[in-house]
């Protein structure tokens, strides 16, 4: 596969060998970052950082990425501050920007922004998240994380809990793992199930799926309990959001009954779905997460732009 | 034989086993209605062993490709076409859904992009039985009356 390129939209554009290629390479840079500090393979590149959303997290996580790979940046944190607000089509902004720049990140409130973005612009460009679409540099660094964790994805049995109606997060990790030879256990509200058609992907894929609402009762056979948010800004129905707020916890009580090894990961941020006192536990996984977004965006810039 | 009903027609294209009623959505789509877009004979509601009660279309004076046609069987997924050339059927076929649907359906999803900007609405079909389409935008899939609603 030439990588060189090459857009990052969806987690669906990826077969399982690309994943592994790119997780392989991660893994690459994490190395060399410890033994050198820091690197030049994207010096005099320009990584342009498009947010028409707020996102905190996964834009710095980028913009370190690019730093650390001896490139530079530009870029904005929201709408308000561009021509947008005048009435431009993304088309024109898109097409402005790649004058400016050798890769584009994305983030946009619309579902399918990123995949327009790619078709009007020459330059390679990589989605970090298009309304409630597609996440597909999260589902990597997950699956990175766990890959770091435990060596191995086979053979492991990961709950995903909360939101799994609306989290895109969850469904393109689903939709990732479902390459590999793990057992889910969905666990949610009655009124946050992962949608049908979903469950029925997976189940065709071969995955063995548990839905279930009893959390306390899945807890001991899990090895990764994924744990998200509840977002409030996704809920069409404000009724519908308090009806589920604050369903669930994950505190050391809870994980009295896990095994030893269990680990526990959220996309962050996190409101009250874990409580403070597990992180300095050994469960505890979800800080070293947030720090796999540095090398997994490394991975993913160095190779669209040609230069790893 | 109902098809007798109207004229045969010299040279061109009878579309055949359209459902009842969806003539005019038919030459909407396959963009018949323009003024050079070749004399149309019109049968509606004919009796059908197939389809109890069935349309047809005659277009005089063109000769419509298969992929052309395929553009109508989502609404019209029995329809068999057969090409005239000096009042001889020189080719007949059935409309078959193809891998993609360009341009003739939109979005249901409000906040899909492609409701939003410039942009040609483009699905992939993910099955044919039963119909399940997948939006190249925004991912979402769509199914049954919903892509009938959004024609």
């Amino acid at each position: 596969m030439d990588w060189k390129g090459r857009d990052v939209i969806s987690i669906r554009d990826f077969s399982k060998e690309d994943i592994e290629f790119v997780l392989k390479v991660a893994e690459r840079l994490e190395n060399e970052l410890k033994g050198k500090g820091s690197l030049d393979y994207a010096r005099g590149k320009i990584l342009a950082t498009l947010f028409f959303e707020p996102s905190t997290r996964t834009r710095l996580s980028f913009e370190s990425a690019m730093h650390r790979l001896g490139g530079s940046v530009i870029g904005f944190s929201s709408a308000a501050s561009t021509s947008v607000k005048k009435g431009e089509s993304l088309a024109d902004t898109i097409k402005t920007v790649e004058q400016y720049s050798d890769v584009i990140v994305i983030r946009h409130p619309m579902e399918g922004a990123a995949r327009l973005a790619a078709e009007v612009a020459e330059i390679p460009v990589i989605n970090a998240g298009d309304g409630s679409n597609q996440h597909p540099t999260q589902t990597l660094l997950d699956l990175y994380t766990i890959k770091r964790a435990f060596g191995r994805i086979d053979g492991l049995t990961i709950g995903l809990l909360g939101d799994l109606k609306y989290g895109r997060t969850v469904h393109s990790l689903a939709e990732a793992l479902a390459f590999y030879d793990v057992e889910l256990y969905l666990i949610s509200p009655e009124l946050l199930r992962m949608p049908k058609h979903i469950v029925e992907e997976l189940r065709e894929k071969g995955v063995k799926v548990h839905e279930t609402t009893d959390l306390e009762g899945a807890i001991p056979e899990l090895d990764v309990l994924y744990v998200t948010r509840i977002q409030r800004e996704r809920f069409p129905d404000e009724e519908e959001y308090l009806k589920v707020k604050g369903s669930y916890q994950v505190n050391c009580r809870l994980l009295k009954n896990a095994k030893e090894t269990l680990k526990v990961m959220h996309p962050l941020p996190r409101v009250d779905e874990i409580h403070p006192e597990v992180d300095g536990s050994e469960h505890a996984l979800y800080f070293r997460q947030v720090f796999s977004g540095v090398p997994v965006r490394m991975a993913l810039l160095g190779l669209t732009l040609g230069v790893l | 034989m109902p098809e007798l009903k109207i004229e045969v027609i010299p040279e061109g294209t009878v579309i055949d086993h359209i459902p009842a009623g969806k003539w005019l959505k038919v030459i909407e789509i396959l963009g018949l209605t323009k003024p050079n877009g070749g004399t149309l004979l019109i049968a509606s509601n004919v009796p059908s062993k197939k389809l109890g009660r069935k349309d047809i279309v005659k277009v005089e004076g063109r000769y419509l490709s298969e992929e052309e046609v395929n553009k109508i069987a989502l609404i019209a997924p029995m329809t068999t076409v057969n090409i005239v050339r000096d009042y001889k059927i020189v080719e007949k076929f059935k409309v078959s859904i193809p891998d993609e649907i360009t341009g003739i359906l939109r979005c249901p999803n409000p906040n899909c992009v492609s409701n939003h900007e410039y942009v040609v609405p483009r699905f992939k079909v993910e099955s044919r039985e039963p119909l399940k389409l997948r939006c190249h935008y925004c991912e979402r899939t769509i199914e049954g009356d919903e892509i009938l609603g959004n024609l």
